[in-house]
């Protein structure tokens, strides 16, 4: 296979497996207005309980699994923040922290799994014959585009409308029968269940699963989300969900160069996605600083009053 | 209908900053009734309707809302029987949500939908929408697909006056809702908040600093000073009434002049 084809059909299969963090991202930083800090881990813990099973013969089972796995965490960091009063970035770095022993135990107290001649969900979707030499690329898309389309119908939904709310309009949330308490913690169940879903994915597309797997995976996942949203603009639903497919690709593209030609060495990658995540967030405040840096040039040359 | 019997709220117990923000008060709303609510700054009207809605639990006293004692019902599950308009027009409505999202929330969330968490917008309510949104006359019925935030003030609030009327609720709380408005957007939301709330049966509260508006609207006037309800007119003997004997029937009451900046000025 010609090496670009080879590159792209790898960022391809990694966006889209990686673009279900941002997809859970978009849910709670975007849609909730909360930064959950449980990514990292649940992104292994997902991953761990994935190919724990898939090495125990259960690849498919691996997948709902670790899903589960993942709302679990994510109850524990909403019920630390809606029930205890625990501030709700502090509540994700607990859960987070907490989530490392967790982990280790899921993956029978080894700091990595790996998976041999096991079956995983990539071999047995190859031996359908779909796709052809695509059949990762295949799978990944189905899976992601699927989860977005699940989301985009359940955000149409009473539940889905009383979760956007929450994270819109509180005090009119509080005012109109919806439990907030209830829409945060459904919100970021579903939120580390994709997140969780990803790792699963990711766990046996790679076949091994490292207990420092996850380090940074939130970053990478708000780059992946603004880079989409730079390219296809905020404001709907509909856009948000494409946008962190789009911005995946892109952002594993950008890896994927980076990766072969060296440009930038690539144990410099994650200082420069959190360069342009910094950055990214704080436009809105420089842009207005300029703007009133501007207006003060302005009124200096006048000569004031 | 709704039965407020001695509730007493005190803010800060115990402390140099206590306030007794309701003393003993003690409400019977008719069904239909219509009762228009002023008073001094810090009268305790706006604690009130936190009471009746639940934004905290009264210190004493009960709470009964057609015959259920809600006293220790928390606010989410009171707001399915209950509006509620606030004086900022930015409280009552999800600015990055579609006017359509919006009025499907305040309409999903009632009672024949209650447990339905899957349910979604169908066709007819989507044409039951607009028809109660031309009923406002502001042409939002046009802009359904618009998020919220695109709208003014006077809009919003009119939309909020909507989602919170759509489904009557069984009582209608008014916290000075045109308060924010210019004066001829707060006249026209005024209109229709009259037109829902006599079409709908609807029983309401309604805090004003506009004494000529408390006299005009609604059936029976209250007045409010240092927690406590000094005055209430209804009947033949509000019908007669100028803004003058409200306020001498005030000072007479209260045992001193009103003392409302707003209300002097409006007045």
């Amino acid at each position: 296979m010609h090496p670009i084809l080879y590159v792209s059909q790898t960022a391809l299969e990694l966006g889209f497996l990686y673009a279900l963090v941002a997809m859970a991202l978009f849910l709670s930083y975007r849609i909730l207005d909360i930064a959950d800090l449980t990514t990292d881990g649940c992104f292994v813990l997902g991953a761990a309980v994935s190919v724990t099973c898939a090495a125990a013969g259960h690849p498919v089972l691996g997948i709902p699994a670790a899903m589960l796995a993942g709302s679990a965490a994510g109850f524990v960091t909403a019920f630390l923040q809606t029930r205890l009063g625990v501030p709700s970035i502090l509540a994700g770095i607990v859960t987070n922290t907490g989530l490392y022993t967790i982990n280790l135990m899921a993956m029978g107290w080894s700091s990595n799994v790996s998976l041999l001649k096991q079956a995983t969900v990539f071999t047995m979707f190859r031996d359908t014959g779909i796709g052809g030499s695509w059949y990762e690329t295949v799978l990944a898309a189905a899976v992601t585009i699927a989860a977005g389309l699940l989301l985009l119908y359940f955000l149409g939904t009473r539940l889905g409308l009383s979760i956007r709310a929450t994270g819109d309009n509180r005090d009119m949330v509080r005012a109109s029968s919806i439990n907030p308490t209830f829409t945060v913690t459904i919100g970021l169940c579903i939120a580390n269940a994709l997140t969780a879903l990803s790792g699963a994915m990711v766990g046996q597309y790679q076949k091994t699963m490292d207990i420092n797997g996850g380090t940074g995976i939130v970053v990478i996942g708000l780059a992946c989300l603004i880079i989409g949203e730079t390219v296809l603009g905020r404001r709907s639903v509909r856009k948000g969900i494409a946008a962190v497919m789009v911005g995946s690709v892109i952002y594993r593209l950008i890896y994927a160069i980076v990766y072969y030609t060296k440009i930038v060495p690539v144990e410099g990658l994650k200082l420069l996605t959190a360069v342009i995540v910094a950055l990214a967030i704080a436009a809105p405040t420089i842009r207005d600083w300029a703007a009133f840096q501007r207006r003060k040039a302005t009124a200096g040359r006048k000569g004031g009053r | 209908m709704l039965y407020l019997n001695n509730v007493s709220k005190t803010f800060n117990p115990g402390t140099v900053n206590e306030k007794k923000a309701l003393e003993n008060v003690s409400l019977h709303l008719e069904p239909g009734d219509f009762i228009t609510i002023v008073g001094s700054n810090g009268a305790g009207k706006s604690t009130l309707f936190n009471a009746i809605a639940g934004a905290f639990f009264a210190d004493e006293g009960s709470i009964t809302l057609a015959g259920e004692d809600i006293t220790f019902k928390p606010e989410y599950k009171r707001s399915r029987e209950m509006g509620r308009l606030f004086q900022d027009p930015m409280r009552g409505t999800a600015p990055n949500m579609t006017i359509e999202e919006n009025l499907a929330l305040a309409y999903l969330r009632t009672a024949k939908h209650q447990h339905a968490f899957f349910s979604r917008t169908g066709k007819e309510d989507r044409a039951f929408f607009r028809d109660q949104l031309a009923l406002l006359g502001m042409g939002l019925e046009d802009r359904m697909k618009q998020p919220v935030g695109l709208l003014s003030g006077g809009q919003r609030q009119a939309l909020t006056l909507l989602m919170a009327t759509m489904v009557p609720p069984k009582v209608l709380l008014l916290d000075e809702h045109t308060a924010a408005l210019d004066p001829a957007t707060a006249d026209k939301v005024l209109k229709i908040t009259r037109d829902v709330v006599e079409r709908n049966k609807i029983t309401t509260l309604m805090v004003t600093h506009n004494m000529k508006n408390a006299l005009e609207l609604g059936n029976r006037t209250i007045m409010m000073d240092g927690g406590r309800i000094v005055l209430d007119v209804g009947g033949e003997e509000r019908k007669g009434m100028t803004v003058d004997d409200l306020l001498e029937k005030f000072r007479a009451g209260a045992g001193k002049a009103l003392d409302n900046d707003r209300i002097l000025l409006s007045h």
